[in-house]
């Protein structure tokens, strides 16, 4: 059977969502994400500037037919003004599926969880399929399930930080509990980091800085996408149980006297 | 009159409906939401929807972001 990566109402069989933040310009973000092989790509949603109308449009890159586009509610600091993105984002006809955040900090970008868990009852109630980003507590993943949240979406690290999945344990305890997709939001630094969250047993990854702050945002594409698929393969294979003491490969009969 | 569009305050003729705006500032309704004194205003919406003093518009669409 296939392996692929079950999310709100359609099959992907990408594991890894990318968004669309600091690349140098359309063109490279494109580039990125073909090479990314994600099918999930976030956009936020901000004012027009209209005294240049004329400016590119992102989605004149990235195809709504080609790509399942996520809007994001980034840059919002209250269940309110989250709520209210959300609604716009959905009134362009990109689908109902929102990444939700709610920021409660400006220097570390940590979720203001109360505010997320408003915001996301509402959401529900009104027919989105949301994916929250939150802090890598299981109780905040508990209550957005219950809610009816499509995935939980704990932080590895702060948001573009670069550090990895900083508490694994936490993440397994998500996961352990999870009805709902676990998908590591922020913090991944490098393909390992990628597929260390994926080894954990996460039904994917989210991440933007990783790739576009690369030295070589294109390469490291690849090389992301190569981290997702190769600890998703090591996760279902199974990997063997750690142990303090060496055991042979080779035969142990037959050895020569 | 003058009205507010994404946060600037512009003065417009009077009896302007959405989408003659959005013509007037060259802004492709396909790719954009409008939101009238907080409420949505479908595309559909946009030709019969006139504009008054002090109304407040927001025009957004989407851009590259995590």
């Amino acid at each position: 059977m296939p392996d692929v990566f079950e999310l709100g109402e359609k099959v992907y069989q990408s594991r890894l969502i990318v968004e669309t933040g600091k690349y140098k310009n359309f063109e490279e973000t494109k580039k990125a994400i073909e090479v990314s092989g994600a099918e999930i790509v976030t956009v936020a949603v901000r004012r027009v500037n209209i005294t240049d109308p004329h400016k590119e449009n992102l989605l004149d890159y990235l195809s709504p037919k080609k790509y399942t586009i996520l809007p994001n509610t980034a840059g919002c600091y209250t269940a309110d003004d989250a709520v209210r993105t959300c609604r716009l984002a959905r009134e362009a006809g990109v689908g109902k599926m929102i990444k939700l955040e709610v920021i409660g900090d400006d220097k570390t970008l940590f979720p203001d969880v109360p505010a997320t868990l408003e915001a996301a009852k509402i959401l529900v109630k009104e027919g989105f399929i949301v994916l929250p980003y939150i802090t890598d507590d299981p109780i905040t993943a508990q209550k957005l399930q219950d809610i009816g949240c499509a995935a939980v979406m704990p932080l590895a690290a702060p948001i573009g930080s670069g550090l990895g999945i900083r508490n694994p344990y936490n993440i397994r305890i998500i996961l352990e509990q999870a009805t709902v997709p676990v998908i590591v939001d922020a913090g991944v630094g490098t393909a390992s980091d990628a597929a260390i969250a994926m080894e954990l047993g996460c039904h994917g990854v989210l991440m933007n800085t990783a790739i576009a702050g690369a030295q070589d945002p294109i390469l490291m594409a690849e090389a992301m996408r190569l981290g997702v698929e190769a600890g998703r393969k090591a996760f279902l294979a199974g990997r063997i149980g750690k142990k303090l003491y060496a055991t042979a490969s080779s035969p142990l009969e037959g050895v020569l006297a | 009159m003058k009205i507010h569009i994404n946060g600037e305050e512009k003065e417009i003729l009077d009896g302007f409906n959405i989408a003659a705006l959005l013509e007037e500032l060259e802004i492709r309704p396909g790719r954009v939401v409008v939101e009238l004194n907080r409420t949505i205003i479908s595309r559909e919406a946009q030709e019969s929807t006139s504009l008054k003093e002090g109304d407040v518009l927001e025009i957004i669409h989407f851009v590259g972001g995590g």
